[in-house]
């Protein structure tokens, strides 16, 4: 990746057909620079992921991903003995000596690679996306130490592993629980918000064939103004693109509060909240159901 | 550069924002790679590098405002030497196009705000200040009242109705929707020209005292060291969005022990069985299931008059452990108590369950003063079950009691019946036990009694709670 500021990563990842602010086209820019892992935090639904595959697509690089949930252990987010083939080896190779056998399953061939593991191994670059890293405990956190400060991953067995090319490193957060200082002092800290009324609109030119400027800008509008409103789920970025073509789908062309009413429930998903924000920016539905 | 940078992070860690020496060092790793006259670049770098956490951002805007607003409008240590960004000083703008009487600016401010034309704002707000603010040089103030002068001066209520009216000229109808979102519009506009007011003040504030100087007045408490009891309403709402992670935290740490328990011991039967598939070789050890302990979690919470803004932030945490955790039962009081459970459960909103429970939920038996002992007496007769040698307890309360009955005996008994007992007083440790505060009733009771006045020392409360539940069983038994 060769990336000589922050404005060419905006227009690369642009081609991706990811709309990176400018905050975020310089981390991403700055990410690359340094070679240190880029911490992306935020609401759901922003584009923390989407940040990740947009470079993958805009490098051409390969994208491994390691997906976080409590109870990630060492052997599915670093590596595995595969232990019933080193088992098998040892039944046909009976009668040898140990020492003789010890080196021979030890080895790479016995190795299971796991996400951290590989993209460390790679010969070639690749973006390494490890997400929702807030969701394993803080024990496990430790795990991701080593790889995201040197890039190297140690096996007692067979030594340690240095990677022969930086990956591109992005971790997601939703921010539901606080990550340890050791992680947030090794990665430069990117909070993705909701994006302007602007860049949504703009997004969704982009997201959804055959919107009219004037919808979109509209749509952008509505949504910023639900998101105001004290939701317990508010509207994603994906949400307003799935409204969007909802309303292409119905053939409006027009927003008002009916058409809003009566469509509240692609962009809420709680009950209470659609009761709510039909309170609040006192919708009137058309007709019931 | 250098030196402003260590200067800016002793300014930050005067905040209270946790900088570390490695951190400084990747800032000044990154401003090797960004173009230093492009200031919104250098805050980019400096804010991804230094602040890891959203709630310190504002901090660290102020900050960054105060040591870089001017000096990056130099530009005269960019690598490369590049010409000025921003425009040059706000003196020179004494002949300009616009008219001389208010009138006239406040037709261009409008023009300005509709068309976006920040270049001409910043223009017309530069000469606002001129007129307006009444700028003394040398004061040591934090440029709030010149703020408010300007304002005054501009009539923000007037400009907003004007905007409002473009605004609701340029919508294609006429509902209500069309109507909220001119409004909206309106307002945000006049909060892009306060802030921009506010930034120019800045500007000169820094400009006329130095920067170290002005950030010492505009030091503001970070919000988790905003007192509770007098938060703002703009606080309070930064501090309940920080309740929720933290409400996970104390889950989790309560839970802990179940997780760790999820490889029990060696089961022969099974590992055995399992390894005939192998010829007989062990190549898939089976654990036993540990018991599972499921940790249970009792909150009590004073909500009477004095305990209210607390309260709603009790309630607060109560609603997002609610949503965490499924072994919660949380009862209210004042001189009478309730389970309030149902209305913080998944799927509530919190500010509807705040007006169930004050309408459906009877706490008041006399007179809706404290009356600990009334209360607890209560909860005992008509819940004591909802305590068992599993419950964590947490009481929030202050221990006023109105000179009454302390029901000692009460809170005696639920410590021995619980697992532990933790207290959680909003006032400060020194008001303890004076006037009608009965803590020192408590304290020796409880397993841990901790002033709760901020949300940082809430956060060590979690930090510490439910640590080593052992121990704590031991202490009791040599009580």
């Amino acid at each position: 990746m060769s990336w000589s500021n922050a404005a060419d990563a905006a227009t690369a990842l642009r081609t991706a057909g990811y709309l990176a602010d400018e905050r975020t086209a310089q981390v991403a820019f700055l990410g690359d620079r340094l070679g240190k892992p880029i911490l992306a935090e935020g609401p759901a639904g922003v584009g923390k992921t989407a940040l990740a595959l947009a470079v993958a697509q805009a490098t051409g690089h390969r994208l491994v991903r390691l997906q976080c949930y409590e109870g990630l252990d060492e052997a599915k987010a670093l590596y595995e003995w595969n232990y019933h083939k080193q088992l098998l080896r040892l039944q046909t190779d009976e009668g040898r000596r140990w020492d003789e056998l010890e080196g021979d399953i030890f080895t790479e061939d016995f190795l299971l690679a796991r996400p951290l593991l590989e993209a460390i191994r790679s010969p070639e670059p690749v973006v390494l996306l490890i997400d929702e890293v807030d969701r394993v405990e803080v024990e496990t956190e430790a795990l991701l130490l080593e790889v995201l400060d040197a890039f190297q991953v140690t096996i007692p067995e067979l030594g340690t592993m240095r990677a022969e090319t930086r990956p591109f490193v992005v971790l997601t957060s939703n921010n539901t629980r606080e990550l340890s200082e050791a992680l947030k002092r090794r990665c430069l800290f990117l909070h993705i918000d909701y994006p302007s009324v602007a860049r949504e609109r703009e997004i969704l030119l982009t997201r959804v064939e055959g919107l009219s400027e004037e919808l979109a800008g509209r749509i952008a509008e509505v949504v910023r103004s639900i998101r105001r409103v004290a939701v317990r789920k508010a509207p994603s970025v994906s949400e307003s693109i799935d409204w969007a073509r909802t309303l292409l789908a119905l053939a409006v062309d027009h927003i008002d509060g009916a058409v809003t009413a009566d469509t509240l429930n692609v962009l809420l998903k709680y009950q209470s909240d659609i009761d709510k924000v039909t309170r609040e920016l006192d919708l009137a539905p058309a007709h019931d159901g | 550069m250098l030196g402003a940078l260590t200067e800016f992070s002793g300014e930050l860690r005067t905040l209270g924002v946790p900088v570390s020496m490695v951190e400084v060092m990747d800032a000044g790793d990154a401003l090797r790679h960004v173009d230093l006259a492009d200031r919104g670049a250098v805050r980019v770098a400096l804010a991804a590098t230094m602040v890891k956490n959203t709630r310190h951002q504002r901090a660290f805007d102020t900050a960054f405002d105060v040591f870089f607003g001017l000096r990056a409008a130099g530009g005269g240590e960019g690598a490369d030497g590049t010409a000025p960004a921003t425009p040059p000083d706000p003196g020179g703008v004494g002949g300009a196009g616009v008219g001389d009487d208010l009138t006239g600016l406040l037709d261009a401010l409008v023009a300005a705000l509709t068309s976006g034309d920040g270049e001409t704002l910043r223009h017309l707000v530069r000469m606002a200040i001129d007129r307006f603010s009444g700028f003394q040089p040398g004061r040591p103030v934090g440029g709030r009242y010149y703020l408010y002068r300007v304002m005054h001066r501009l009539d923000a209520e007037g400009l907003r109705r004007r905007l409002l009216e473009v605004a609701l000229a340029a919508a294609a109808d006429d509902d209500d929707l069309a109507a909220r979102l001119a409004a909206e519009h309106a307002g945000d506009q006049v909060d892009l020209l306060r802030r921009e007011v506010e930034d120019e003040i800045l500007r000169r504030l820094v400009a006329d005292r130095g920067a170290a100087a002005v950030a010492g007045t505009l030091r503001v408490p970070l919000v988790e060291d905003v007192d509770l009891m007098h938060a703002t309403r703009e606080e309070l709402d930064e501090i309940t969005a920080r309740v929720m992670p933290l409400a996970r935290k104390l889950a989790s740490r309560l839970s802990a022990r179940r997780r760790h328990g999820r490889r029990g011991r060696l089961d022969v039967r099974r590992t055995l069985r399992r390894s005939l598939a192998h010829g007989g070789a062990l190549v898939d050890p089976t654990w036993k299931p540990r018991r599972i302990t499921k940790p249970e979690l009792v909150l009590l919470c004073d909500v009477s008059g004095s305990m209210a803004t607390f309260a709603r932030f009790t309630m607060q945490l109560t609603y997002a452990i609610g949503h965490q955790f499924s072994n919660v039962r949380a009862f209210a009081f004042i001189d009478g108590i309730d389970e309030v459970t149902r209305f913080f459960g998944p799927g509530t909103d919190f500010a509807e369950a705040m007006g169930r429970m004050s309408a459906e939920v009877r706490l008041v038996r006399r007179d809706g003063h404290s009356d600990y002992g009334s209360a607890l007496n209560g909860f005992v007769d008509r819940f004591g079950d909802a305590v068992t040698a599993r419950s964590t307890v947490i009481v929030t309360g202050d221990a006023r009691n109105n000179y009454r009955e302390t029901g000692r005996d009460v809170v005696a008994a639920i410590a021995t019946e619980a697992r532990a007992l933790h207290w959680l007083n909003p006032e400060a440790a020194q008001y303890w036990n004076t006037g009608d505060s009965i803590m020192a009733t408590y304290v020796p009771l409880c397993d841990g009694v901790h002033e709760v006045r901020t949300l940082r020392q809430l956060e060590t409360f979690v930090e510490r709670v439910a640590l080593a539940p052992r121990s704590i069983r031991r202490s009791r038994r040599s009580r």
